[in-house]
């Protein structure tokens, strides 16, 4: 009887008490305190951020409206003092989404050849150097294209698209732009090349994480190994492909330097395919210092706002989809 | 599609003329010949000759890592895809040597099926996607010859009252059992004339497995079957031959009511009765 009774009060003790009497000991309380502190502060920062980029650009938002100012299509610093971030919006998506477009076919093709096809000691030099793009500085890269890439586009390419429509349509010439050397089209295919390491990464990872079975399922049917890989690799590595994808995206999206030297800052619409643009990243960069009206730096502050929004939202997204689309856990066995 | 019958079987049990009677008129459907698998250096199986007979269930047991389920995977040439790995010996099917220099791997695995230990359907296709993988693999796009394969297959794999009204849902929403005999049927589609099987049903609940042996019961009118099991009980429930593994090689092979009777080697009866493995 008396064990029984032990027993039961020894159960009733451990379901009414505290759920915290599991972390007495001192060590475990401060680790689990500090944790959370750190924790926390990752989300206040973020929460900071946005009030502060609200705050500042608030006197350009009051004064154009949050969706005027989205819509507002003149951004004139000189002498009317309008200001408006939708060049620069369409701007940074037509770059970033063309850049993606561009980037997804090599980026893919370089992560099945590292991951299926290449020896053990091609795909390990091939790794490393595509890190290394990601790696390096993207000022460098703006560099390199200053200097090297842009004049060799104009010269190869740019001034005998422009002579050929010049020939034939003429037209055309305010869509084409001016082949300078120094815009839209510059940007993207350096913006594809710098966002080609994000998604190889992490399509070499998802498609390495395929399971063996799977493979083996396929190949035991008859596939051959292009087969094997379209059947039952790629469908199930779509997960994280996608989030290779959505990352480069945000990439693209943020990237500020090497855009920045290459789009050549034209300000007004209409933007050309070959002419100069801008991007959100791009204005803040070239105009903060030369801001020296309230208005102004307000409304830089603003582009900066909505910069934030819009890669919070495709952040989102890429959460969302990669949720949908992976194959882990219950889904699959 | 039939099954043409290409050599009669000579009589490999020279000293016993009780199993030379049961099996003299039966067919070869598939043999080895001192088959050996090498990993970098050590012997996964070495000098391993083994008839299967058509239309008949030969069961492979032995203790882990005796090199049942390396031998089973040398059957349909699935050892070409690791590295390392070196085979000698022969395997016949129909009489044809499958590593012979000029035969193509992926024509080998269309003519074998292969169920795995784990249920494999591909969870991203629907349950009908998953049985015509391998016809679709072959080239066959007629939806006619499809649809009828599917029925047929998955009838065949016991499975379609379960699943003939989703069709169209993902093959991953399927329940564990199910799973395997989706994989089983998209074995089955292709209408191979082997059906290997790497321990079906040891991630299966107790149900599933009788469905399961069940359905190789069954199956054994059209196909000849090799199965890998680690539990003996299923081998002599759902087997005609077994063949009994140790340390890489065979240690005997004879039919299941012999082998589970009257085993002839020491170490069979052994390993039957649990002395070890």
């Amino acid at each position: 009887m008396e064990q029984n009774y032990t027993k039961e009060h020894a159960t009733k003790e451990l379901l009414t008490k505290n759920r915290s009497i599991l972390y007495r000991s001192f060590g475990d309380r401060l680790f689990s305190y500090s944790v959370f502190g750190l924790g926390i502060t990752v989300i206040l920062c973020t929460v900071l951020m946005a009030l502060v980029l609200y705050g500042d650009g608030a006197e350009a938002i009051k004064k154009f409206g949050f969706f005027g100012f989205l819509t507002g299509r003149v951004w004139d610093p000189g002498i009317t003092m309008e200001f408006g971030a939708y060049p620069f919006i369409l701007g940074t998506l037509i770059t970033s989404l063309a850049a993606l477009a561009i980037s997804f076919i090599p980026a893919i093709s370089v992560a099945i050849f590292t991951a299926e096809y290449s020896p053990r000691w091609l795909s390990s030099i091939i790794d490393n150097l595509v890190n290394l793009i990601a790696a390096v500085p993207s000022v460098i890269i703006g560099l390199w294209g200053i200097f090297i890439f842009a004049p060799w586009m104009r010269d190869t390419f740019y001034t005998h698209i422009y002579m050929w429509f010049l020939d034939h349509y003429p037209t055309m010439l305010p869509i084409v732009g001016n082949p300078i050397g120094y815009g839209m089209t510059t940007a993207i295919l350096i913006l594809a090349m710098m966002i080609i390491p994000y998604t190889t990464v992490i399509t070499v990872d998802a498609v390495k994480k395929v399971p063996k079975e799977q493979r083996e399922a396929a190949y035991a049917l008859g596939a051959t190994k292009w087969e094997v890989i379209r059947m039952a690799v790629l469908p199930y590595a779509r997960g994280g492909i996608l989030a290779g994808v959505m990352l480069s995206f945000g990439r693209a999206i943020g990237e500020t330097m090497a855009v920045a030297m290459l789009i050549g800052n034209r300000n007004n619409l209409p933007f050309s395919i070959l002419g100069p643009a801008s991007t959100m990243p791009s204005v803040i960069v070239n105009e903060f210092r030369e801001a020296v009206e309230n208005i102004h730096l307000s409304s830089i502050i603003a582009v900066g706002f909505y910069l934030f929004i819009i890669s919070l939202i495709v952040n989102l997204i890429a959460a969302y989809i990669q949720r949908k689309f992976s194959l882990t856990g219950a889904r699959t066995i | 599609m039939g099954y043409p019958i290409t050599q009669k079987v000579e009589n490999n049990f020279p000293q016993s003329g009780v199993r030379s009677k049961i099996i003299d008129h039966m067919t070869l459907r598939l043999e080895t010949k001192k088959l050996s698998v090498i990993y970098g250096t050590i012997y996964g199986i070495k000098d391993v000759s083994l008839p299967i007979y058509d239309k008949k269930v030969t069961a492979l047991i032995g203790p882990s890592g005796c090199g049942k389920t390396t031998f089973l995977r040398s059957l349909n040439r699935m050892h070409d895809l690791t590295r390392n790995t070196l085979i000698k010996g022969n395997v016949y099917l129909n009489g044809e040597d499958i590593y012979a220099p000029k035969v193509d791997p992926v024509m080998v695995r269309r003519r074998l099926g292969m169920v795995f230990q784990k249920p494999t359907p591909f969870p991203t296709m629907s349950v009908y996607d998953n049985v015509i993988a391998g016809l679709k693999l072959v080239g066959i796009k007629n939806k006619l010859i499809l649809d009828e394969a599917v029925e047929k297959s998955l009838r065949h794999a016991a499975l379609w009252d379960e699943v003939k009204d989703r069709l169209s849902s993902p093959g991953g929403s399927l329940s564990g059992g199910q799973q395997q005999r989706l994989s089983i049927a998209r074995a089955l589609a292709v209408e191979p004339e082997v059906l290997l099987m790497d321990e079906p049903t040891s991630s299966l609940d107790p149900q599933s497995t009788s469905r399961i042996e069940e359905l190789i019961d069954t199956l054994k009118k059209k196909v000849t079957i090799v199965i890998v099991t680690h539990n003996m009980q299923q081998a002599a429930r759902v087997s005609d031959f077994t063949a009994f593994f140790y340390l890489g090689s065979i240690v005997e092979h004879n039919t299941t009511s012999k082998m589970f009777t009257v085993p002839e080697n020491k170490r069979t009866e052994d390993y039957m009765t649990g002395k070890f493995g």
